[in-house]
């Protein structure tokens, strides 16, 4: 920790929360004026997620029930989805999310996700809808494009995601890093060409939006069958000048297979040596109890802000970053 | 001697890397939001001066080098090594080879205090203060008036650095030279 005299002062000017408050009352009212209900869920619970490169933070707290772990959300979703099970219709919340490990200049351990949710509504419907949130922070961006994230590979690095052997895969990824890669997952490989070598060019002029993902990067989402009549996970994520926003889901509404990802999940963490997390059986039951279909779309509003307000890292835009928390 | 994951990474870190030393210049923290965490890393090669670019899978571990920046008066040229002491009374000498003082050479002045960069004890960099007092040794005579070289002429220092200085400059006058960029600041 910094701990030199001026480390109490904010990492962003007074001006820039200003704008900052101002922006985030524009995504209420872009909310209100769609009769989306704002709600607030609790930031620790039973369960973490399970997610195997997302790793939680967690507390001991003593609650009725004794001494606790209890786990700080990396996201709002799962509350959210229990209040979708038990019948709220559209709902959207600014959320304080955790990220163990996950600093940087676009990333805060501790951040702040726009999160929201559309009963009934398909996955086009949502990504219109998150690029009309968008425009209303960023007026100036320019045109949006749909980019299938099988083409992206097959056009900027000349290799196909889903069918290229493992071995190509990590040749390739250790000569964009630099770094033996014969250590790597598949997915991990696709994660730093997605990282190093597409991301930084996405969004450049305009609003990318990239759906079609492999399969095996679903989390949350349903799996569909693609154009090619490949199985692909039904999500899409949003680049804006190299940065990447967001990332929606057609949610998954199938109870046993959630439970038996969130397995999945745990086994990987094994794997990889990572402690395992308390999975969501609330969240399990909630879908057994009937999760309506919906769409759903998690927003680094900390991202967005930095973008609409022209700054180089998030911690400009908010007030204390954790080295001066 | 300590090593280093990749969440300890930050700007002045000093680690080994392909068997030589280097200073972490920058560390970004790179992650698809739920993919896998890498670390980019720019490092200065302190053998070389080079700039590497490199990537970390998040977690990973490097040893740490064991280099120390101490300042050292410089002493003597004996022909083949550069001697400096240390200041910190102890009096303790190091010898630095023509490798380790590289362009520095042309900065060295006896009784002068410079940084000396030392890695498993032996030298293998030599920075000169950002400014130094040095005597001009030769330089021509200026003519008033003479514009056509910017009102400017090269003025051979003490130590053989040459730097350009105004036309009013004479031969044995001391100057303060800014040794970052070369030039010439103003009479000492």
């Amino acid at each position: 920790m910094d701990k030199s005299v001026e480390s109490w002062r904010p990492s962003a000017a007074i001006e820039t929360l200003c704008e900052r408050a101002r922006l985030l009352a524009e995504v209420r009212r872009f909310f209100a004026e769609r009769g989306v209900l704002e709600v607030e869920t609790p930031v620790l619970g039973h369960a973490g997620s399970t997610e195997v490169h997302l790793d939680s933070l967690s507390t001991e707290a003593t609650t009725p029930a004794g001494r606790e772990r209890l786990w700080l959300q990396t996201s709002p979703e799962f509350h959210m989805k229990r209040l979708l099970a038990a019948g709220s219709g559209p709902i959207f919340q600014l959320a304080r999310s955790f990220r163990n490990g996950e600093v940087g200049r676009r990333h805060n351990l501790e951040f702040t996700m726009l999160e929201w949710y559309r009963p009934a509504w398909s996955l086009k419907a949502l990504v219109d809808e998150t690029e009309a949130l968008i425009r209303t922070l960023l007026p100036s961006a320019g045109v949006r494009r749909l980019r299938r994230y099988r083409s992206l590979f097959r056009e900027m690095l000349d290799v196909d995601p889903f069918t290229a052997s493992l071995a190509a895969l990590q040749h390739l990824a250790g000569e964009w890093g630099g770094i033996a890669m014969d250590d790597i997952e598949r997915d991990g490989c696709l994660d730093l060409l997605m990282s190093m070598a597409i991301e930084p060019q996405l969004g450049r002029d305009g609003i990318d939006i990239v759906i079609d993902y492999p399969p095996s990067q679903a989390a949350l989402a349903r799996h569909v069958t693609d154009v090619e009549g490949d199985r692909v996970a039904a999500r899409f994520e949003v680049y804006v000048d190299g940065l990447e926003l967001a990332n929606g889901y057609d949610e998954l509404v199938d109870a046993s297979e959630q439970a038996e990802r969130f397995a999945e999940d745990n086994r990987a963490r094994a794997r990889l040596g990572k402690p395992l997390v308390e999975s969501d059986r609330q969240l399990v039951a909630a879908l057994e109890a009937g999760l309506p279909e919906s769409s759903g779309v998690a927003l680094g509003i900390d991202r967005l802000i930095q973008l609409a307000l022209g700054r180089d890292s998030i911690a400009e835009v908010m007030a204390f970053p954790t080295s001066r928390c | 001697m300590a090593s280093y994951s990749t969440n300890e990474f930050k700007a002045g870190l000093k680690v080994m890397l392909d068997g030589d030393p280097c200073n972490i210049v920058e560390n970004e923290f790179v992650k698809p939001g739920k993919g896998q965490a890498f670390n980019r890393v720019k490092l200065r090669n302190l053998m070389t001066g080079r700039v590497w670019e490199r990537t970390f899978k998040s977690g990973e571990s490097i040893e740490g080098a064991d280099v120390l920046e101490l300042d050292m008066e410089y002493l003597f040229n004996d022909g083949e090594m550069w001697h400096f002491m240390k200041t910190d009374g102890s009096f303790e000498q190091y010898a630095a080879d023509k490798k380790a003082v590289g362009d520095t050479e042309k900065w060295l002045k006896e009784q002068v205090t410079y940084t000396v960069t030392l890695w498993n004890d032996n030298p293998i960099a030599v920075t000169p203060p950002n400014f130094i007092d040095l005597e001009v040794t030769q330089t021509d005579p200026g003519v008033k008036g003479d514009t056509a070289n910017g009102g400017s002429k090269p003025a051979t220092l003490s130590t053989g650095a040459v730097v350009r200085v105004p036309l009013f400059i004479n031969e044995g006058e001391k100057l303060k030279v800014d040794t970052r960029k070369g030039e010439y600041v103003g009479r000492a």
